[in-house]
C-alpha cells in the first residue's frame, strides 16, 4: 500500500495491520534541527487525533498527533541517541512508531502523495 | 501585539539574498536562521566567527556639557558606577524603576571623541527602546539630552576567529580591550568598534552608518571563517553563556540582585545608592533576595522550556524556568530560571514538571559554557 499523509504532516505506511508512522519531510523542514523526540511506550493505545509524540527542535516543542487509532507495538529507539535522524530521513530511517491498527477504515481519511503536496503548497 | 508594519534593517536585502528565514521580532523583520540552520550556526560561532545583524537594537547618545554632569544624570537611572567609567570604557547595566524592577538592560559607553567628551553611547533592547527613550526624556535634567541614533546599523562579529578576521581589515582591532571601544577605519568605513557581545565568545560589536552596512557585511562574509548567524543561534549562544534575555529572564518585577547581576553594581553605588529602586536593591543586598536566578541542568535529554515549573523533591513549587532549550555546545538541555533563595546553591537537586511528569534536574552555577572573552 502506498504511503498516506495527514493534514498534521504525518506519514503512514501500512503493511498488513501494522502502520509505521513518522513526520513528513516538510514537517522536519519547518521544525528545524530536532534535538529530542518523546515517544509513547510500547503497549500504549492511541486514538486518532490524540497525542502520540513530542518533537523538540532547537526552537520549540511540537506535539505529534496520531493519524490512526491503535496500539503502539514498536518505537524507533535510534531516535533516543540520534534525534537528528528525523532531519536526515524523516520519511525513512527517522520513523517514530508502529501502530497495530484497530480501525483500518481511518486510512481512507488520509491523503495520497499528490494530494498532500497540494495541501502543503496551499498552506 | 500591534499590527504596525514591520521595520527592516539596512541589511534586509542581504538576509533575503542569503536565503534567511525572516520572522517578526520586536517590530522588525529579522533573520531567525539561514539555510544551514540554528545548530550549525551555533557551532560555527563557537569555533569560527559568526556575523550577526543586530541593527534592530536601540542605539542612542546621552549628551551633557561634560562627563561628570552626564554621568550624574545617568546614575539616577542605572545602578552602575558611570562616573568612574574611563574614556572608551563600556559597562553593562540596567534601567530600574522606582520599585527596583528592571525596565531594560543596556550597555553604556563613555565616548572619547574630541569635542564629544560629555557624551555617553548606549545600546538597549529593540523591544524596549521606545520605552527607554521616553524614560530618559522624562528623567534627564535639562542640561542633559537624549539623541536617538538615527540611521545607524549594528553588526556583531563573534567567535574565536573574530579578532583574526577583523585584524585582516585593520590590525588595530587587536588592541581593543574587552569592554572598551575604538573608532577605527574598516576599508574606508568609519566604525565604532566595541569589544563586547552576547555569545560568551570574544568578538566585536560594530556600529556604522546604514549606508555602509551592506558593504561591511559583504566584506566580512568574504572571509572564509565568517558565516551569517540568525537570532535562533544568538539565543542558544547567550543561554549557554548564562546571559539574560529581557522579557524572559529579567523584567519589571525582577531586581538586579534577584537576577544575580550584583556584579554590575559597583561598590560605590552599593554604599551611596542614589538610583531609582535603591531601597529594594540595597535591602536585597543586605538581607539576600527572596528568589534568585540560577542555571538549571535537566538530567535527561528533554529540554525544559520557558514557563516550566520547578519543584523541590517533594513536589512543592519553588520556581519557574525563564529560558530553556537545547545547548548545542553543552550537548544537552540547558535552562535558567528563578528559585527560592534556599534552593539557589549549585548542585541542589530539583525537579521540573515537563508535560505532567517530574524530571530530575540540578541547579548549576552559570555559565553552561565557559566564557571565552579576551581579557
Amino acid at each position: 500500500m502506498p504511503v498516506k499523509f495527514s493534514q498534521d504532516h504525518e506519514w503512514v505506511s501500512v503493511e498488513g495491520d501494522i502502520a509505521t508512522i513518522g513526520i513528513t519531510n516538510h514537517a522536519q523542514e519547518q521544525l528545524g534541527d530536532v534535538v529530542f523526540v518523546e515517544l509513547l511506550a510500547i503497549g500504549k493505545k492511541v486514538t486518532k487525533g490524540g497525542e502520540a509524540a513530542v518533537v523538540e527542535s532547537v526552537k520549540a516543542a511540537s506535539e505529534v498527533y496520531a493519524p490512526v487509532t491503535g496500539e503502539v507495538v514498536d518505537v524507533n529507539k535510534e531516535l533516543e541517541g540520534d534525534p537528528a535522524l528525523v532531519n536526515r530521513g524523516a520519511e525513512g530511517g527517522g520513523w517514530f512508531m508502529k501502530i497495530k491498527l484497530s480501525n483500518p477504515a481511518e486510512l481512507n481519511d488520509l491523503m495520497d502523495k499528490p494530494a498532500y503536496d497540494k495541501f502543503v503548497a496551499s498552506h | 501585539m500591534s499590527e504596525a508594519p514591520l521595520q527592516r534593517t539596512a541589511l534586509y536585502a542581504q538576509h533575503a539574498a542569503l536565503g534567511a528565514k525572516l520572522v517578526p521580532f520586536a517590530g522588525y523583520e529579522m533573520p531567525v536562521q539561514y539555510p544551514t540552520g540554528i545548530l550549525a550556526e551555533h557551532n560555527w560561532t563557537r569555533t569560527h566567527a559568526g556575523l550577526f545583524d543586530v541593527s534592530h537594537m536601540g542605539q542612542a547618545f546621552i549628551i551633557g556639557p561634560d562627563q561628570a554632569t552626564t554621568a550624574a544624570a545617568m546614575e539616577i537611572l542605572v545602578p552602575a558606577d558611570i562616573a568612574a567609567l574611563k574614556p572608551k570604557q563600556i559597562r553593562y547595566s540596567q534601567f530600574l524603576n522606582e520599585e527596583g524592577g528592571i525596565l531594560d538592560d543596556l550597555m553604556i559607553t563613555r565616548a572619547a571623541y574630541p569635542g564629544y567628551e560629555g557624551w555617553l553611547y548606549i545600546v538597549c533592547n529593540a523591544g524596549r527602546k521606545r520605552q527607554d527613550f521616553a524614560h530618559l526624556e522624562k528623567h534627564l535634567p535639562p542640561a542633559v539630552t537624549l539623541k536617538r541614533g538615527e540611521g545607524m546599523s549594528l553588526i556583531a562579529l563573534q567567535g574565536p576567529k573574530a579578532e583574526a578576521v577583523l585584524a585582516r581589515i585593520n590590525p588595530a582591532v587587536r588592541e581593543i580591550a574587552f569592554m572598551s571601544y575604538e573608532s577605527l577605519d574598516l576599508a574606508g568605513i568609519t566604525a565604532h568598534i566595541s569589544r563586547s557581545g552576547y555569545t560568551g565568545e570574544d568578538g566585536y560589536e560594530i556600529s556604522i552608518w546604514d549606508k555602509d552596512a551592506a558593504r561591511l557585511w559583504q566584506l566580512l562574509l568574504t572571509e572564509p571563517e565568517v558565516k551569517p548567524i540568525g537570532l535562533g543561534a544568538r539565543d542558544s549562544l547567550r543561554l549557554e553563556a548564562g546571559l539574560c534575555l529581557y522579557g524572559h529572564d529579567i523584567d519589571e518585577t525582577t531586581s538586579p540582585v534577584e537576577a544575580d547581576l550584583l556584579w554590575s553594581i559597583q561598590k560605590r553605588r552599593r554604599i551611596e545608592g542614589g538610583f531609582m529602586g535603591t531601597a529594594r536593591v540595597l535591602k536585597e543586598i543586605a538581607d539576600g533576595p527572596v528568589r534568585k536566578r540560577v542555571g538549571i541542568k535537566p538530567e535527561g535529554r528533554a529540554p525544559a522550556r520557558e514557563g516550566t515549573v520547578i519543584t523541590d523533591m517533594t513536589g512543592r513549587q519553588i520556581g519557574v524556568i525563564t529560558s530553556g532549550g537545547f545547548g548545542p555546545t553543552a550537548n544537552g538541555p540547558v535552562a535558567m530560571g528563578y528559585v527560592e533563595a534556599a534552593f539557589s546553591k549549585a548542585d541542589t537537586a530539583v525537579q521540573l514538571v515537563v508535560r505532567g511528569n517530574s524530571m530530575p534536574a540540578q541547579v548549576i552555577s552559570l555559565p553552561f559554557v565557559p566564557h571565552n572573552y579576551k581579557r
